[in-house]
């Protein structure tokens, strides 16, 4: 029994020395290869999620992008990520524990990052930070964001046609302008096809938390809404409409497999455009502090897997108003726009630009109640 | 069959022993789920146990992470000491964050030096109010304190989403949900120059031996822990079980709150949505693990700490999944209820 025990020790230690030695092996030669152009070390890229990569929309897109970006550039970048980071004091710490390892492209996606990746981007000022929704910038750190209004607006026309109580849901995580912007462009496309639309609204103030956005989905149902959206970060939403028999929309990644009955279209985002410019950027040494801000023209933003149980003539409407708002021909935000306050925003024919648009904090009128904490 | 018997005297050593053998099973199951995963162990378990504290940075972020599960773990074993069953220190967290965080925003740089005392005093007396009424409601209606105070954590929680995104919101913040960052005054002093630890740790450590005294040598401790467990016999000796109730409850108030406090005007310097992580749920495994002795309690809430930022390395240097830092926190907290359960029981074959 011993002796036995013993040999597997032994035998252990040996595999363990075989490891390392075969390790020692693998060892790239150096001198075998220099023959080229000599190779440097690959960008380190790291990304901090908010949510788990598999949450199927929000995070699950950032992934995408990530993984579509090491796609292209291959040996010529290393990326990393941690995920399920809290927008607690904890986000500073794997911000710069990042930057500490040596990444010199850091991609923070989502709002509460903003502090702390500032906080670290004084810090490291060799280091370039990417963050995502925000509006703080330093000189070595930029935010990005998508015209997700853009995709809403597309779904909000296909929803206007497949409702049948004229009252569409809309499951809200947090109170911001992103948000509300949604709400409103989601009402406003709807309204284009079906003037009687009305848009309920349940805030979960949260951005991934599936229990609580399937309970405010619930609610909204059990209000009479059949036809749903959620500017939250998983699949919950589409999952209850599912469940309870009406119809939904994925948000953030291609959501079909959630809810085949119930999905009428994903409104997706596409970030790997994005980190492909911003990766090549900082690869070619032209990176710069600038603000963008990517739709359906930049390919950052579409409608897709549009559902059979659509009609041709609808599904008509929602690519024709994509190819407008591609060519730039069509802008959600053109007057005449009221509040739901009866007050008017835009007059006829005004367009919104893009500081209006980013201090969205009112409902359009039909979008029930008021927006929270905006007296 | 097998059938659990209750031994006649459980092992004092062993109850001592129980969170150290539940850690050496924590590390194997560990290894062997490293190894499942495709990693090597040895690897996978010196990113968890040794990276985190190879540097100096390293070092303080494990004692800031520990500040507040200590704190609120020295309050929590208070209240199972006597018998009070509080596992809203979350809710008591949240709001001596809020009451600090007020008190905070107050300032101005023509503050008084040494501000940051009474933003301090400020979390711990919200921490204890929230407390009070979980200890009024079981005093006098004989409320189950589980669930209100359980239920008054999310009503913390839902107080200061109102307040974030309502009257305390940033006026130049886009109408995100953050309050004003405070000013400098507000901030307790970091004890390291450099990196985020603060006085913070010193604070917890001087709470840890106060918790000491009051437990091991003091009268009312000791009246504190009679009452909790043997009611009638503390009732022969005049001890009053109220008397349990309010002190318990309002000493791990004040202590949560005072976490709370040093979270916001910590690391953070501002009101967030989100500011705790779970820091007071996260305490209750904490006092268990510490078996609700204030010594073991600092040992826990290291090795808690330990956990999380070691999940955190592993996603980044192995490309592990998040879920890696509640596995083992859950393997820990298995391993000890199994040792626990050994101490009181053996098997025997029927």
């Amino acid at each position: 029994m011993l002796n036995a025990r013993r040999s597997l020790f032994l035998g252990s230690m040996v595999a363990a020395a075989i490891l390392v030695t075969g390790c020692g092996k693998e060892e790239p030669k150096p001198a075998a290869k220099a023959v080229g152009a000599p190779k440097t070390e690959p960008l380190k890229v790291a990304f901090a999620y908010v949510g788990p990569v598999g949450d199927g929309g929000w995070t699950f897109a950032h992934d995408t992008g990530r993984k579509e970006a090491e796609k292209e550039f291959g040996d010529r970048i290393k990326t990393s990520y941690v995920e399920n980071v809290p927008e607690s004091a904890d986000a500073e710490r794997v911000i710069r524990d990042m930057a500490t390892q040596g990444n010199k492209l850091i991609f923070g996606t989502t709002f509460g990052y903003m502090e702390p990746m500032l906080k670290v981007a004084t810090e490291f000022k060799d280091v370039k930070f990417e963050h995502a929704t925000g509006y703080k910038t330093a000189d070595n750190m930029r935010a990005y964001d998508v015209r997700a209004y853009e995709g809403a607006y597309v779904a909000g026309i296909i929803a206007g046609k497949m409702t049948k109580t004229n009252t569409l849901g809309f499951v809200a995580s947090i109170p911001i302008p992103e948000v509300v912007r949604n709400i409103n462009a989601y009402t406003l496309g709807a309204q284009s096809v079906n003037p009687k639309v009305k848009t309920k609204v349940v805030w979960v103030n949260k951005w991934f938390d599936p229990g609580k956005e399937s309970e405010a989905a619930t609610a909204l149902i059990n209000g009479g809404a059949d036809v749903l959206l959620q500017n939250t970060d998983s699949s919950a939403v589409l999952q209850t409409a599912e469940k309870m028999g009406k119809l939904a929309f994925g948000w953030d990644s291609n959501m079909t497999a959630y809810g085949p009955k119930a999905h009428l279209a994903s409104a997706i985002i596409n970030w790997a455009p994005y980190y492909k410019k911003a990766i090549g950027e900082a690869l070619k040494g032209s990176w710069k502090v600038e603000t963008n801000w990517w739709g359906m023209k930049e390919g950052a933003i579409d409608v897709i897997a549009i559902g059979e149980m659509v009609p041709q003539d609808v599904k008509k409407m929602a690519e024709e108003k994509k190819a407008e708002i591609k060519e730039g021909k069509f802008n959600v935000w053109t007057g005449p726009l009221v509040g739901n306050d009866g007050k008017e925003v835009l007059a006829k024919d005004a367009k919104g630009d893009d500081k209006f648009i980013a201090g969205i904090m009112f409902y359009v009128r039909g979008v029930e109640g008021k927006v929270p904490s905006n007296k | 069959m097998l059938r659990l018997e209750a031994r006649p005297i459980p092992s004092t050593l062993m109850g001592y022993a129980a969170p150290v053998i539940a850690l050496l099973a924590t590390v194997v199951f560990g290894s062997i789920l490293f190894a499942t995963l495709g990693k090597n162990p040895v690897a996978g378990l010196t990113v968890f146990f040794i990276t985190p504290l190879e540097t100096v940075r390293g070092l303080t972020e494990v004692g800031l992470k520990m500040v507040p599960l200590l704190l609120c773990a020295l309050g929590l074993a208070l209240c199972y000491r006597s018998n009070v069953w509080n596992i809203g220190a979350e809710g008591q967290l949240v709001v001596g964050g809020i009451v600090a965080g007020g008190v905070a925003l107050l300032a101005s740089p023509a503050s008084i030096p040494g501000y940051f005392l009474l933003v301090l005093l400020a979390g711990m007396a919200g921490g204890m109010a929230w407390a009070a009424i979980t200890a009024w409601l079981r005093d006098s209606f004989n409320a189950n304190e589980i669930l209100v105070s359980l239920m008054l954590s999310y009503v913390g929680g839902l107080l200061l989403l109102y307040l974030v995104n309502g009257p305390w919101k940033d006026p130049k913040g886009f109408n995100f949900p953050y309050s004003k960052t405070f000013d400098a005054v507000a901030m307790v002093p970091k004890l390291v120059p450099g990196t985020r630890l603060t006085w913070g740790i010193v604070i917890a450590f001087l709470a840890l031996v106060v918790i000491w005294i009051f437990v091991a040598r003091s009268k009312a401790g000791f009246r504190l822990q009679v009452a909790g467990h043997a009611p009638l016999a503390a009732r022969f000796a005049g001890f009053s079980a109220r008397e349990g109730i309010w002190m318990s409850l309002l000493i791990c108030g004040a202590l949560a709150g005072l976490a709370g406090a040093l979270e916001v005007a910590g690391p953070l310097g501002q009101l967030t949505p989100q500011f705790s992580s779970g820091y007071g749920f996260a305490a209750i495994i904490v006092a268990w693990l510490g078996r609700l002795h204030p010594g073991g309690c600092v040992f826990a809430a290291f090795v808690m700490a330990l956990i999380y930022i070691g999940g955190e390395l592993s996603q980044s240097r192995l490309g592990l999944p998040a879920a890696i830092t509640g596995v083992f926190q859950g393997m820990l907290l298995l391993s000890l209820l199994t040792a626990d359960t050994f101490i009181h029981y053996r098997l025997r074959r029927v």
